[in-house]
């Protein structure tokens, strides 16, 4: 009889499903590859239409809330409840700025008339569409898993609260990091190709 | 000792409703096993319906509408309800950590999740019968049909990208399992080959299914919000739909035939008294499946337009694949070669599996060959050729465990000279359903049109004849299972057939805890020494008298 002692074991597994997280997104990236090959002028049109200023405060604040996330776990091990808190609440901060951000970025673009199935995008240049429905698709798609990632640190969060994560039994903070960091990961892969493709 | 079935119910949740909370992994194996024949009959009858509208021209039964519904929706469920996860989920499930000497699988919980999201894929795929009518694209959802039409695909790739998450979770439960909680003496190479062929699985499944569930999503983003990411009038490619729908797709295939393969590879050695033959080969068989299989996903897409080389190197690499499905084969014959052999029912089924699989992957060398494929591409010869290897393999496949594995499972054994007529049933009716299926493709009949030409009326008409043969076997089968679980039939021995896997030798059907002390795991996991002194036919019980 094994009994259930060996906890790399729940690692294992997040470390498998992050696997198919990124290639959940692998394949909008090889959607990107094959059409940005197809329509280069088109894409470096796209991207400057992008408002860098947003890509960058993006990506920013994700860096940052990776910190928060990374100090958050670590803290925990060293049984430093008050600043792993303070660690998870900043990394929730940082994802609702992220996503109030895209809302407005996301506005802007709608606001000049740039949404799937838009007139401008339907009769305009086909590149530029396919540029626009991947940046629209990709970026919802990671403001998605921002969501879920923020949920896993809620209930993180919660848990350490009430002392249910403990230095001895920490996997669901570690988890949950991990799935943060990916989600992190992503956007750093998202914004070059999207914002900086010139 | 009491079994599985009798364990302590908490306050709330007794009878169904305490399976409906279990984290045990046989009881949701057997909440896996009810649901997968449910479907399977299903579609079964609609598998049905098809050749009876098709055995002759014209009108028979079906509207034209309503059979292409119908296929669509037997290709739905017997490929992502059925073929799919049946060996793994019920099998793998039930026995995967008993043969590794652990008493649960690594996430017992996430386990059960994942036959909720079984569950909850089938009954949106129902749901979207209801509504609007069911999809008429095939299982294939092939672009743009599938974007423009009025049926209600959303909802019906919904159901699949459902039912692809609960077969990740699954693989990545039974990766974590294999490795974490093998039993401390155990090492990789004294793994049983169907654990071995689920290890593989796994890793295909994980590997393969986040891009079906990335199309999928594309399916449904295209219809409701129109990017035209696939809409060539706006730029899009439909050529890239097909090749990542394949890319998860053609190793799904893998994912189907893989475990089968361990499970016959598991079968023959104990129905032989003899060691396998090949048990390092056939391990890296599995894993080289997995890996060239992974890379041929384009010998489906020679005839939608992709260049010269490309078609050159996919078929290339499609015959590699062939290469180590026959050391799989050759290892099962020669292990049957001087073997002691003991004719059962399992081993009735893994042989017709073998023919009927080897006949299966050889057409496929066929299709493979880019030549021949333009010729006989999606005609009926292709209909033969993957009925051949997926009910063939497959089916079979998940007949001979259901027959090998059902007294351990349940404690019951079943009436032998019913399953041997079964088989005999299956298999000539097979034979008399598909073969006319091969000749008509070569004459050029397409797959899934709803009317023909009069030259194809006598083939259409043999192939439904035989098909009425199949489904009178599989009725006789089920029966025959079924009623085996009646009180006054024969409780099972705990090894009836010989077998010296860690199953073999705890009661069946199996304690809650499923060993009562650490398992004894020997050197070799094939090692029929101890059984073959007693001598051949000693060791299987007789059915009648249950000794």
């Amino acid at each position: 009889m094994t009994a259930h002692t060996d906890p790399t074991g729940k690692k294992l597994g997040m470390w498998l499903f992050l696997y198919t997280e990124i290639v959940l997104f692998g394949g909008l990236f090889v959607l990107y590859a094959v059409y940005f090959a197809g329509y280069t002028e088109d894409f470096i049109a796209g991207a400057k239409e992008l408002d860098l200023f947003f890509g960058v405060v993006n990506t920013i604040i994700l860096l940052i809330s990776s910190f928060c996330v990374a100090a958050g776990v670590t803290a925990v091990q060293k049984a430093h409840y008050r600043i792993a808190l303070a660690g998870l609440w900043g990394a929730l901060a940082c994802g609702a700025i992220f996503l109030v951000n895209k809302y407005i970025e996301w506005g802007h673009k709608f606001a000049h008339g740039i949404y799937p199935g838009s007139d401008r995008l339907v009769d305009g240049p086909g590149g530029q569409n396919l540029f626009f429905g991947l940046y629209f698709v990709t970026t919802g798609l990671h403001g998605l898993h921002i969501i879920i990632g923020m949920t896993l640190l809620a209930v993180s969060l919660v848990l350490v609260t009430r002392q249910k994560i403990t230095p001895k039994n920490n996997a669901m903070l570690d988890n949950s990091g991990l799935y943060w960091h990916l989600v992190d990961l992503i956007w750093i892969f998202i914004f070059p190709l999207f914002y900086l493709v010139v | 000792m009491t079994s599985f079935y009798q364990t302590p119910e908490p306050a709330g949740f007794t009878g169904i409703r305490s399976w409906l909370i279990t984290f045990d992994h046989k009881r949701i194996a057997l909440l896996y096993l009810f649901s997968i024949l449910f479907w399977f009959l299903l579609a079964v009858t609609l598998g049905g319906l098809i050749r009876l509208e098709l055995m002759f021209p014209g009108k028979t039964v079906l509207g034209a509408q309503m059979y292409n519904s119908v296929f669509t929706l037997h290709g739905v469920i017997m490929i992502f309800l059925f073929i799919i996860p049946a060996l793994p989920a019920i099998f793998g499930n039930f026995f995967l950590p008993i043969h590794i000497g652990a008493e649960d699988v690594y996430f017992p919980r996430l386990n059960l999740l994942s036959w909720y999201l079984y569950m909850a894929g089938g009954i949106v795929a129902i749901v979207s019968l209801f509504s609007d009518g069911f999809p008429d694209t095939g299982w294939t959802f092939y672009v743009p049909f599938s974007i423009s039409t009025n049926t209600n695909v959303s909802t019906a790739v919904f159901a699949a990208f459902i039912l692809g998450f609960s077969s990740m979770l699954t693989g990545l439960n039974f990766i974590t399992t294999i490795h974490k909680m093998r039993a401390k003496t155990m090492g990789w190479l004294q793994l049983p080959l169907f654990t071995w062929s689920l290890y593989a699985t796994a890793w295909v499944q994980l590997l393969a299914t986040p891009v079906i569930t990335i199309t999928l999503v594309l399916v449904v983003v295209e219809r409701l919000f129109n990017v035209g990411l696939f809409d060539p009038a706006r730029g899009g490619d439909p050529i890239l739909y097909q090749h990542l729908f394949w890319i998860y797709s053609h190793p799904a295939v893998y994912i189907m035939i893989l475990p089968g393969m361990g499970v016959i590879s598991e079968i023959i050695p104990v129905s032989a008294r003899k060691s396998i033959f090949g048990y390092k080969a056939i391990v890296a068989s599995s894993l080289a499946i997995a890996i060239a299989g992974s890379l041929v996903w384009a010998h489906h897409m020679y005839t939608s337009g992709m260049s010269d080389t490309a078609v050159f190197v996919f078929s290339l690499l499609t015959f590699v694949v062939a290469i180590p499905s026959a050391i799989k084969v050759f290892s099962w014959v020669a292990t049957l070669y001087k073997g002691a052999i003991e004719m059962t029912p399992p081993l009735l089924f893994s042989l017709c599996f073998i023919y009927l699989f080897s006949v299966g992957g050889l057409t496929g060398l066929v299709l493979g060959a880019a030549g021949a494929n333009i010729h006989v591409h999606d005609t009926h010869f292709v209909v033969a050729h993957f009925h051949f290897t997926m009910f063939g393999g497959t089916g079979f496949a998940f007949f001979a465990a259901l027959h090998y594995w059902w007294p351990k499972m349940f404690g019951k054994m079943y009436d032998f000279k019913k399953a041997y007529i079964a088989a005999i049933l299956v298999t000539v009716g097979f034979m008399l359903h598909y073969v006319p299926m091969f000749v008509l493709g070569l004459q050029g009949m397409p797959r899934r049109y709803y009317d023909y030409l009069p030259q194809y009326a006598a083939g259409n008409f043999f192939a439904g004849f035989g098909a009425l043969f199949m489904i009178a076997g599989i009725g006789l089968m089920m029966v025959n299972l079924l009623t085996s679980l009646a009180r006054e039939r024969t409780a099972a021995a705990d090894d009836p057939w010989g077998g010296v896997t860690l199953e073999w030798t705890i009661p069946s059907p199996p304690p809650l805890h499923n060993f009562a002390k650490d398992p004894e795991v020997m050197d070799y996991p094939y090692d029929f020494t101890k059984v073959a002194a007693v001598g051949p036919g000693a060791a299987p019980m007789d059915p009648e008298t249950g000794k």
